[in-house]
């Protein structure tokens, strides 16, 4: 790892004052950053650590939902009681993310901001990645793409964003509050990661010197649900999943929101299907027909067909889930 | 590389295992390497210095973490405990006495991480069933694959620190 100035911010002002400099990056809980630093994907000469902002490390009840601090850990998240209470979607995702030990670290503001996994943008040296040197092209879109993106994708660039939270923050309509000196600004989850045909080497919008100060949820969604489907039961990334959120009148469905993970560069919301459920009996087969509709638009690479069928399943399942909880 | 990152040091001030430590460290220095380079606490081991094989966890204020991803930097004003830190008076912690009577080892590699790790995860309440073991000591790999016996001995070690503390 490359040298650098490590500083430690005591304010939200001087951690954007620092951040904004020439070739500094702001450290949460490292557990990226670091890896990054290791593999030569970043080399910043100045770190500033924010672990001091201690007004960021809370969760707080605001008007009809929560604000959960930017440094707020993972487990300590998921383990909020009126977050396993009324957001068992996003409790659920959070367990099923990461480790035990790496969740003490890892920050809620920081999840969002992990890259992509794919193997050809973590390699040490990089023949064709546009997220690691924009215009060399995508080695993934007919190499080793078996986990790559079914939806969203353009050839150059096929990767997913990895994130299990954020799928769950996509369905809850959760917003990203971003500080700059310029201001604050609320970006919705939704729109916060860069799909391809906007810009392939881009990761999400956040810019230099803006500081995540937390992540709104409002709404409670006690019939919510996380639905992983991974190689191993535990500690592994998805291959696909499926965070879903509804609004039940009995049997029927009043209100339904459905995002995927690891199927495109951002988490993806099945629009089309949320559409189409209003109005449904749960259990009937106007689920699946509403689900299927959500599929138009998913287009295989070469060696990924199987997540398209992997990723309606696991979505049917998780409105089943949902509707249990 | 600016002159400055090149020379900048940091005086950290830390307690490990119960012992106030100061030292100067250069900003990139990981806390396990902190540990095991300068302190000769070699206890908490170097698997892939990634993040992923859990084998440097340590506690830090109580809880576990992988040392490999913390500068030494910011560990600074912190309370760390190492599997060395662990035994009292020369006698061994129960999850340490379990790890032997559960047979939960056979290289050793992965042991002290397990043993940091499965103390953490007793205290935190996670030490219920088996299942909940698996789960929440998954962060943990075994290239030896001691999996059920490390799960038996987590399990031999929550039962009793629960008989003691009754
Ligand atoms: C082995 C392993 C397995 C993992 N498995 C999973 C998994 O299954 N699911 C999953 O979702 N994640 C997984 N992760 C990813 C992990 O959850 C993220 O690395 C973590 O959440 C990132 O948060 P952090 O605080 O450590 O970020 P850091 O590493 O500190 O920072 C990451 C990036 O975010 C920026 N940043 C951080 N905080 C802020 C802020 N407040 N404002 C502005 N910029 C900021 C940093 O500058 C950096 O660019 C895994 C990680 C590892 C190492
Ligand atoms: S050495 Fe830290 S997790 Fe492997
Ligand atoms: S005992 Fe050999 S790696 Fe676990």
């Amino acid at each position: 790892m490359h040298n650098f100035v490590y500083e430690r911010a005591n304010s939200a002002d001087n951690a954007m004052d620092l951040g904004h400099r020439d070739g500094a990056a702001i450290l949460a809980g490292g557990t990226e950053l670091l890896n990054w630093m290791r593999i030569g994907i970043e080399s910043p000469d100045l770190l500033v650590d924010i672990r001091d902002l201690g007004h960021l490390d809370r969760i707080e009840e605001i008007e009809g939902g929560l604000r959960i601090g930017a440094l707020c850990r993972l487990n300590d998240v998921a383990c909020h009681p009126a977050i396993k209470r009324d957001f068992p979607v996003l409790s659920s995702a959070i367990l099923q993310s990461a480790s035990a030990q790496l969740r003490n670290l890892a920050t809620i503001g920081g999840n969002p901001l992990q890259r992509v996994r794919c193997p050809y943008f973590r390699e040490e040296t990089v023949n064709a990645c546009n997220k690691r040197h924009a215009g060399s092209g995508c080695a993934a879109y007919e190499g080793h793409n078996e986990r790559m993106a079914i939806f969203g994708w353009t050839p150059e660039c096929v990767a997913v964003q990895p994130s299990d939270p954020a799928v769950a923050f996509a369905a809850l309509d959760a917003v990203v509050i971003v500080q700059s000196t310029d201001g604050t600004r609320r970006i919705p989850m939704r729109e916060f990661h860069v799909l391809p045909d906007e810009d392939p080497s881009a990761h999400s919008v956040l810019g230099r010197g803006e500081l995540i100060t937390g992540i709104e949820i409002s709404t409670p969604a006690p019939h919510s649900a996380y639905l992983k489907v991974r190689e191993r039961q535990s500690y592994e990334y998805a291959l696909v999943s499926a965070a879903v959120t509804l609004d039940l009148d009995g049997e029927t469905i009043r209100n339904a929101r459905i995002a995927l993970g690891s199927v495109a560069m951002r988490p993806w919301r099945l629009l089309a299907t949320e559409d189409l459920l209003v109005g449904k009996r749960l259990g009937s087969k106007d689920i699946a027909e509403a689900v299927d509709a959500g599929f138009a638009e998913a287009r295989a690479l070469s060696g990924n067909a199987y997540k398209i069928t992997l990723a309606r399943n696991a979505a049917l399942r998780a409105i089943e889930l949902a509707s249990e909880n | 590389m600016s002159a400055s990152a090149r020379s900048q040091t940091i005086d950290i001030s830390l307690t490990v295992n119960g012992r106030p430590v100061q030292a100067s460290v250069e900003p990139r220095l990981s806390l396990l390497d902190f540990l095991r380079e300068e302190l000769d606490l070699t206890g908490a081991k170097k698997g892939c210095n990634r993040g992923e094989c859990g084998t440097c966890t340590v506690l830090v204020d109580g809880r576990r973490v992988n040392s490999c991803l913390v500068l030494a930097a910011s560990a600074s004003n912190h309370e760390v405990v190492t599997v060395e830190g662990l035994a009292k008076d020369g006698e061994l912690h129960p999850v340490q006495q379990a790890f032997i009577e559960a047979d939960a080892l056979q290289c050793g590699f992965c042991t002290s991480g397990q043993i940091i790790s499965a103390v953490a995860c007793i205290e935190e309440g996670h030490a219920g069933s088996t299942e909940e073991i698996r789960e929440w000591m998954s962060g943990n790999l075994c290239r030896c694959s001691c999996y059920p016996q490390i799960a038996e001995a987590v399990e031999m070690a929550a039962r009793r620190m629960e008989a003691d503390n009754a």
